[in-house]
């Protein structure tokens, strides 16, 4: 026999303005099954759920209909006040006249009615509702950190030093990321490599750190507390355990004329290379694309085309047979970490995108962007650090330097701000000034955004004591003139027109998101945006997770951001990592998908169907244990409860638990009044 | 293949060597153009300043009766007519209400069926052809020397949701043109600006100062020739150029994009209308004219010295 | 045509905006644009200036010829009537009657002969057949700017009188 309590919250205004709650209480004592209902202000606060308490004690309740705001807001709560009243959680139900009823609806009269009517659906339902365990889950004790830029080389550090083991892949040959590139850091102008490059060499020694390099993540199987991720392991050409980093292979190499990524294309650089001096870890990869070798073998020489750098090794670490391997890690928590890519002008750009025709499609030498900027002030970098500008190696008097190249520009197909450029530019025009002390750094800005900690004043500081020229207005075109690079543009504060000769341009281009992060987030179950930057849970509260469970992100892969916010995010992921391997099981909403075998025909349809996997074979076996079929089995770890296998199932074999079909009539029909 | 042809107004006035050389390129690559029966002016700058409605009317009329004549493409050589039209097109498609308001005021059907060409889409459609019939001719090419700048001008490319037939930045279909000509585009700055346009009767001043502008990019990368698509780009290039005060730097030729091509397919000058420029072209083409033959000359002493090496060669063996 | 404006496109936007005719139309620059789309082409708004420029100009025109300045005004009234008349532009007759409009007697009085031994100056002008149908398109036209004008312009001279042929120094500076 049914005993349900039906608890009515007026939310202050939000429902009481527009439903008679009262109305309703009195309405739902006539329902049949329904032995108390009551009304109250802030069924959610503490007296609220208090009265929900004494109530289940009071008339020893079998279920629980509370009606007031969605259940995406408060359902755990009154689900955890009834546990604490010793009532199944799972018999508490919410009807929903909040964002359903009193929020939609102007009339008083009609909105109680509708009111009353959902209320009365819920208990027709919650009269089905079974009792249901939570169900509880091992959790892997172990980390996975995708990127190795600083976000993700904190996030490791932080997960280790918390005790747990982490896994850290990183897809170039080294460790670093972007910071590893850059010359000085804002606000302070500290050296990039000198603050990163301690952290670099702690996550490479830590002891529960396990470092891949030149590695991507290939398949992620499982869910939160038990994934299974397969990592490949790119063909290195180079046995890891013998070389020790002496250099020699690569000085021996004839092919000289690759484009340096590390240089941002500034540079040259050998087929087999670390990508900078302070690369961790410190040994070399063999790019087999543009090595004469392999692009051999690839045409089907007889004979290899070349081999020096194997000649030239004294530790025999020079493989050129090996394969990309496989490896799988047992992971419980994942931290994606993958960071950014610059915009590019060009004319070829991905669906969406537009490139800047107007400044060149980037064919005009000594327009350079920010990262190649940083490349030339560094003193590891393609001109030790001098201020030498690409085409001719001379030093340039006039700089010009642009800033929103690509962001807030909706017509480009980016309409968002990328934060750091205001930053960058104001330093850049430090850099070169304290290098050329009699040179010209025009700046052409929209806005200066210095939001941060001693940003504003940083800004200030490269304008007041740099003297750096900011004119407010944007550039209209570049292009070469001569030996120099004609750009124009406007001064919209004092109504002029601003033609600069400069030297050499430096666009502040838009941050996006790493190339192939589409296909990283479909393995990944997280979705992304129309910028291709992955979705965090909630904007507001829950930044540092996903809609995913057990996947979290850390730096500028969620949105552009500076390191000291990367930091502080890849601090904010362990702390959740380290939060979820605190306990030994994982808990886990028990509303999954049931098979009955009995009925269950084998046909598969929700296996086929299911967005997570989460449906397994099952033989069926006759009395002598001889295999006479084939059943599904849910795995109850696995299933997120969406439904799907049940609306396929041809022979009704498979029910949602928490939906079954005889809840979901109940509510039908009390709908339809039958 | 017979195309719908849009003269414009100007193609029997100013720019009437425009029209000669279309015709007689149109002739020797046997594209038949028929001339749209009493056509109207398109309205220029004049009728969209004044009012949008009449902007798009003047325009609809002549492509009304191109669709009342049986086509379905019309050629517009003239650079401000294909705006106008395409415009028309546009905007009897998109803006709510045209479609229904146009045949109104026109008194007449239409449909909005027929597509309106650029010269330049034209011609780098049959690009090919050009190409092969440029390849056949047995004398020197002089236009093998001659290094041409490409000027569209604002109303070829833009506004690109109605042109969209190429970057509207860097666009790089008249080079496609030059090329098949087997003469040299050269890379330069300003391809897409504005030369004053409209303004060359009521504001001469700004014209002079933009277009001088044009002329000096186009001499600082190593222009020969500027190649024009529109009539009025055109006139402002060379008809004022003499009043552009060039400080004493050569006079800069302009052609128009269909003598360029018929120069290529070897059509007689007479037939091209070049007497009718202000900038005298002569001296431009006798100088080709010389490279070429100095080039020929080089290139016949090689052959012979390779005939004679060989037959040497021979002769010991 | 940036250099030579007091208003550049984006300072027109931002009056219009901020609804403030009388700057506006007491500026030549309205007039001074060329409609040379490259305003619209740059926008990273995708905001299209040079459309917002000609209804300004439709506008500032329903409210009174004066503000643009005579020579542009001249110019468009002079093409718009040889149209009007035959269906086609006559060069030469917008020359002469631009001439008259704006007063520049000697402008290309120099150049006349150069253009007419190049044979770029047609005398006859071409008249059309349809010329009946371009003057009454053209009459549809102005009625409807009228409706568009009148609820807004009660007490204004009706932009539709002096539409027909002629000079006319009044309202509209078309």
């Amino acid at each position: 026999m049914s005993r349900i309590g039906v608890f009515i919250c007026h939310c202050g205004e939000n429902i009481a303005r527009t439903v008679d709650c009262g109305a309703v209480a009195e309405a739902l004592r006539e329902h049949p099954g329904v032995v108390v209902a009551e009304d109250y202000k802030y069924m959610c606060s503490d007296p609220g759920q208090q009265l929900i308490k004494k109530a289940i004690a009071d008339n020893d309740l079998t279920g629980v209909v509370v009606c007031a705001c969605s259940p995406h807001m408060h359902e755990k709560t009154f689900r955890r006040a009834a546990a604490q009243a010793g009532l199944n959680p799972f018999v508490v139900e919410m009807a929903n006249i909040r964002e359903h009823c009193s929020w939609i609806h102007d009339d008083r009269g009609e909105a109680t009615a509708k009111a009353i009517d959902t209320a009365r659906t819920i208990v027709e339902k919650v009269k089905h509702n079974k009792p249901l365990q939570t169900i509880r889950i091992p959790v892997t004790k172990r980390a996975l950190v995708i990127g190795g830029g600083i976000a993700g080389i904190q996030a490791a550090l932080d997960i280790a030093d918390g005790g747990h083991e982490v896994v850290l892949v990183e897809k170039e040959a080294s460790i670093g990321g972007h910071m590893s590139q850059l010359s000085e850091t804002f606000p302070t102008l500290d050296c990039s490599q000198c603050i990163l490059t301690p952290r670099m060499v702690e996550a490479y020694q830590h002891p529960r750190i396990k470092l891949y390099t030149w590695s991507e993540v290939e398949k992620v199987d499982g869910y939160i507390g038990n994934f299974s991720v397969t990592i490949r392991r790119k063909a290195r050409s180079v046995d890891e355990d013998l070389c020790n980093g002496c250099g020699d292979c690569q000085a021996a190499c004839p092919s000289r004329r690759i484009d340096s990524e590390f240089d941002a294309g500034l540079s040259r650089r050998p087929a087999i290379y670390t990508p900078f001096p302070q690369a961790v870890p410190n040994m070399p990869v063999l790019d087999r694309e543009h090595c004469t070798l392999f692009k051999g073998r690839r045409k089907g020489l007889a004979k290899d085309a070349c081999g020096k750098c194997k000649e030239t090794c004294l530790k025999g670490a020079i493989d050129y047979d090996g394969q990309d391997t496989f490896v799988t890690e047992e992971i419980g928590a994942i931290v994606v970490a993958t960071g950014f890519q610059l915009y590019d002008i060009g004319r070829e750009q991905p669906a969406g995108l537009k490139g800047y025709g107007e400044y060149g499609y980037g064919e005009v030498p000594d327009v350079i962007d920010g990262l190649q900027f940083e490349r030339l002030a560094s003193a590891s970098g393609p001109t030790g650090g001098e201020m030498l500008r690409p085409s001719d190696g001379a030093e340039p008097k006039t700089v010009v330097f642009v800033k929103c190249v690509g962001s807030r520009d909706p017509e480009k197909g980016m309409s968002y701000c990328s934060k750091i450029c205001c930053m960058y530019t104001a330093k850049h025009t430090m850099l070169y000034k304290h290098k050329v002390h009699d040179g010209r750094a025009v700046v052409f800005y929209m806005d200066i955004r210095a939001a941060g900690k001693g940003y504003d004043e940083f800004s200030r500081r490269a304008i007041e004591e740099d003297g750096a020229e900011y004119i407010r207005g944007r550039v209209s075109r570049i292009f070469r003139d001569g030996d120099k690079v004609k750009v124009w543009g406007y001064d919209t504060l004092s109504h002029r027109q601003v033609v600069v000769d400069a030297d050499m341009v430096v666009l502040a281009t838009a941050v996006r998101p790493q190339p192939g992060i589409g296909e990283l987030a479909q393995k990944l179950s997280v979705s992304y945006d129309q910028d291709g930057f992955l979705n965090e849970a909630h904007p507001k509260l829950r930044p540092v997770e996903t809609n995913t469970a057990g996947v979290y992100l850390a730096g500028a892969c969620q949105a552009p951001r500076d390191i000291p916010e990367s930091v502080a995010m890849a601090g904010a992921t362990a702390a959740k990592v380290l939060g979820l391997f605190s306990a030994d099981e994982l808990e886990r909403d028990p509303s999954v998908a049931l098979v009955d075998e009995r009925t269950c025909i084998g046909c598969f349809n929700c296996e086929h169907v299911c967005p997570y996997g989460a449906i397994e074979h099952r033989d069926v076996c006759d009395m002598e244990g001889h295999v006479c079929g084939h059943v599904a089995y849910v795995n109850p770890g696995v299933c997120q409860g969406c439904g799907t296998c049940v609306a396929v199932c041809p022979s009704k074999s498979v029910e949602l638990a928490g939906f079954t079909d005889d809840q979901v009539y109940a509510e039908i029909n009390a709908l339809a009044g039958w | 293949m017979t195309l719908a042809y849009y003269p414009g107004c100007s193609m029997h006035g100013t720019s009437r060597e425009y029209e000669e050389s279309l015709l007689a390129v149109a002739a020797a690559l046997e594209l038949g153009l028929t001339e749209i029966a009493d056509w109207s002016c398109c309205g220029a700058s004049s009728a969209h300043a004044a009012d949008h409605l009449l902007g798009v009317a003047l325009p609809a009329r002549n492509l009304a009766l191109a669709e009342a004549q049986g086509a379905d493409e019309v050629l517009a050589p003239c650079a401000a007519c294909y705006n106008r039209l395409s415009g028309a097109v546009h905007a009897v498609a998109e803006e709510p209400g045209m479609a229904a308001k146009v045949p109104e005021v026109l008194g007449r059907a239409f449909a909005n069926s027929v597509r309106v060409l650029s010269i330049v889409e034209l011609l780098q459609g049959l690009a090919p052809v050009i190409e092969e019939r440029v390849a056949a001719r047995l004398e020197p090419n002089p236009l093998e020397h001659l290094n041409i700048a490409a000027y569209w001008g604002c109303l070829l490319v833009r506004p690109a949701a109605i042109t969209g037939f190429d970057d509207a930045e860097r666009p790089t279909g008249m080079d496609d043109v030059i090329s098949a000509c087997s003469a040299n585009p050269v890379s330069w700055n300003m391809a897409v600006e504005c030369c004053g346009g409209a303004f060359s009767v009521s504001r001469t001043s700004s014209v002079l100062r933009l277009s001088r502008a044009i002329i000096e990019d186009a001499r600082h990368c190593g222009a020969d020739a500027i190649l024009a698509a529109c009539p009025l780009c055109h006139a402002n290039l060379d008809f004022r150029q003499s009043a552009m005060s060039l400080r004493g730097e050569p006079p800069m030729p302009v052609l128009y994009i269909t003598q360029l091509v018929g120069l290529a397919l070897g059509l007689p000058m007479a037939a091209l209308g070049f007497e009718r420029h202000f900038v005298d072209t002569q001296p431009l083409f006798a100088r080709l004219a010389r490279e070429a033959e100095k080039a020929a000359a080089a290139a016949a002493e090689r052959d012979a010295a390779k005939a004679a090496r060989a037959a040497a060669k021979a002769g010991a063996s | 045509m940036g250099a030579e404006m007091a208003l550049p496109p984006h300072d027109i936007m931002r009056l219009t905006i901020a609804n403030d005719r009388e700057r506006l139309f007491n500026d030549d620059s309205l007039w001074l644009c060329l409609t040379c789309e490259t305003c619209s082409a740059r926008c990273p708004n995708d905001v299209d200036p040079a459309r917002v420029i000609d209804a300004l100009r439709e506008l500032a025109a329903g409210e009174g010829a004066e503000h643009a300045p005579r020579n542009i005004r001249a110019f468009h009234e002079s093409f718009l009537e040889q149209i009007r008349s035959t269906g086609r532009l006559s060069e030469v007759g917008l020359i002469m009657q631009y001439k008259l409009r704006s007063g520049a007697l000697l402008q290309d009085v120099a150049v006349a002969p150069a253009m007419l031994r190049r044979g770029k100056l047609p005398l006859r002008p071409q008249r059309i057949a349809g010329v009946g149908e371009v003057k009454a398109l053209m009459a549809a036209c102005e009625r409807e700017r009228g409706a568009r004008a009148a609820p807004a312009a009660g007490g204004a001279a009706a932009p539709g009188a002096g539409a027909t042929g002629g000079h006319h120094n009044g309202e509209d500076a078309r």
